[in-house]
């Protein structure tokens, strides 16, 4: 079952674009991946599905039920970590925590210490006092102490350090392991790659690709490197890869690298022929894939 | 109405509460126990104040006032109390949604499992609850000084009354075109302009109303739909006019129900 279904959504802030006919889904218990750029329109589309704003046209909905119409109720199942987290000032985060948790119809008190243990978070200060990072931590703890089934993560790592991302992610999996549905948005690729199994790209408001995060990687391009035995061959070489489905064909310091695309025993009979020193044949990165859609 | 955002809400206006409220009391404290001696001398007073020019009389709407009676000394401090009471309902409505918006609480609040019009609700009834406490001890002091420094000087209780009863839909009128004009705009970053801008602007609508003797002007402030003189004076409302603010409260509350609902929240980035 689709736990989230997009319909051609569209969203116009007056003449400005926000998003244009985007259309994709979320299986359930899947971690999803929402790529692109600042100003791409990943959390437009977030703050669409939580109807924080609404569509031009189009239509979404969230566990089988329109996201505007049923959006409260809805919502007691949902998650939602803010990109930008400012909470009311005066408050301590026990307060802020307390208050969250009084809108929904379950004790929650003892997530709420778990999830603040784990992100080693003080319960005691006044949020104003807080660092970025620290207040941070208070939107994860506010957006999972209600146990949701589904996730929105709108670029959840900013400002956390590494060791407190570590301890996010590892976070993240134990919940989707649960069962918990994951929206995860980001323009950092390596943590949408450790983490997602299928990931949508958008570009300028649209989708330009929605794919299985191995397919993408594996069906389509290989990174090849080979380095030479004598770096005057180089031209050589680089010359024997002159040849259809090899892209960025680059040479340097005796070592000619290129993306191959297409039947790899194409690459494998012209290696045979050649005398190197050193070869390596690996599946790009989404960072390396994400920049080709961006060219 | 949603028990727990009516708390938070009103948690975050005791604070305002205090102050305007102790403002205020000090403000009628002060004014109305000088009038004792005051009435001494009144007889000079209203004299000096016959030969004052008839413009600058009608600019301050106290054409007909009688200082010598304590109502008539009253009316006149009054009208410094209902400019405050203006600021304070007019700063509430303000703020009431644009405040989440600056400060981006909204993502928190409308990520919720509640519905908008609950939320509003929640609100409106927490900012009313605070206005609430400010004119109960609006009342309670003006009781207080009145009886205590009125001295011998008779007052027609009934129209005192009246008087009072009158901060409430003065106050109204304040808090809702306040809340409908924030929810016209795209975001206010600073409410206090507004604030001040509104609850002023309507105050010297009135006095222009009054020194051009134009009527249409005087349809539209409060100041004159509730003018303390002509409460005083007259024993009772203009109702026409009372009928006019009462008919923008409405509108601007179903009005503010409306947009809040279609509202595009802003996003921080």
């Amino acid at each position: 079952m689709s736990v989230i279904q997009v319909d051609n959504l569209t969203k116009y802030y007056g003449k400005a674009r926000g998003i244009v006919d985007v259309s994709f889904h979320v299986d359930e218990g899947e971690i999803f991946g929402f790529i692109g750029p600042n100003g791409a329109g990943k959390s437009t589309t977030i703050r669409l599905l939580l109807s924080l704003i609404y569509p031009t046209s189009g239509s979404a909905t969230i566990f089988g039920k329109d996201c505007i119409k049923y959006g409260p109720e809805l919502r007691r199942d949902i998650g939602y970590l803010p990109s930008e987290v400012f909470y009311y000032d005066r408050m301590k985060v026990i307060d802020l925590l307390k208050y969250s948790a009084s809108f929904y119809d379950k004790d929650c008190t003892d997530r709420m210490h778990e999830l603040a243990e784990l992100m080693e978070l003080e319960l005691n200060r006044r949020i104003e006092d807080l660092s970025y990072g620290n207040r941070k931590k208070v939107g994860i703890v506010q957006g999972l102490l209600h146990r949701p089934t589904l996730l929105f993560l709108d670029e959840p790592t900013a400002g956390l350090d590494p060791l407190m991302q570590r301890q996010f992610f590892q976070l993240i999996r134990e919940e989707n392991r649960r069962g918990v549905t994951v929206f995860f948005s980001s323009h950092i690729l390596g943590e949408v790659q450790r983490m997602c199994n299928r990931v949508g790209i958008i570009k300028e408001g649209s989708i330009i690709e929605i794919a299985d995060i191995r397919t993408l990687q594996q069906n389509n391009y290989k990174k090849v490197r080979v380095a030479t035995g004598d770096p005057a061959d180089v031209e050589g070489v680089a010359a024997r890869f002159d040849m259809a489905g090899v892209t960025n064909l680059q040479q340097h310091n005796g070592t000619v690298r290129f993306f191959y695309k297409g039947d790899i025993n194409a690459v494998i009979h012209r290696l045979g022929e050649l005398t190197v020193s050193d070869v390596t044949l690996e599946e790009p990165t989404l960072e390396e894939i994400f920049m080709h859609y961006y060219e | 109405m949603t028990m727990n955002i009516f708390q938070q809400e009103f948690k975050m206006h005791t604070r305002s509460v205090i102050t305007w409220s102790l403002g205020l009391t000090a403000l009628i404290l002060l004014v109305v126990s000088l009038f004792s001696s005051f009435a001494q001398d009144a007889a000079l007073l209203n004299e000096m104040m016959d030969n004052f020019p008839e413009q600058l009389l009608t600019a301050f709407g106290m054409t007909g006032l009688d200082l010598a009676t304590i109502l008539g000394y009253f009316s006149l401090a009054f009208l410094f109390v209902q400019i405050f009471l203006a600021l304070q309902a007019a700063n509430y409505g303000f703020s009431l949604v644009s405040v989440e918006e600056r400060e981006w609480t909204a993502d928190f609040l409308l990520t919720k499992p509640v519905g908008r019009t609950r939320i509003l609700t929640s609100k409106l009834l927490a900012a009313l609850s605070a206005l609430a406490i400010t004119d109960i001890v609006v009342w309670a002091s003006s009781f207080f000084s009145v009886s205590m420094w009125a001295g011998d000087a008779a007052y027609d209780t009934s129209t005192f009354l009246l008087l009072m009863a009158s901060i409430v839909p003065f106050q109204l009128f304040f808090l809702a075109v306040g809340l409908v004009v924030s929810l016209l705009v795209k975001r206010i970053r600073n409410v206090t302009p507004y604030a001040m801008a509104l609850g002023f602007g309507m105050y010297v609508l009135s006095v222009f109303g009054d020194m051009l003797g134009e009527s249409a002007l005087e349809k539209i402030t409060p100041f004159k739909h509730f003018e303390p003189n002509y409460i005083i004076q007259n024993g009772a409302y203009d109702l026409p006019l009372v009928l006019i603010s009462v008919a923008v409260i409405v509108l601007s509350v179903v009005g503010s129900y409306l947009l809040y609902a279609r509202r595009d929240i802003p996003s921080a980035v």
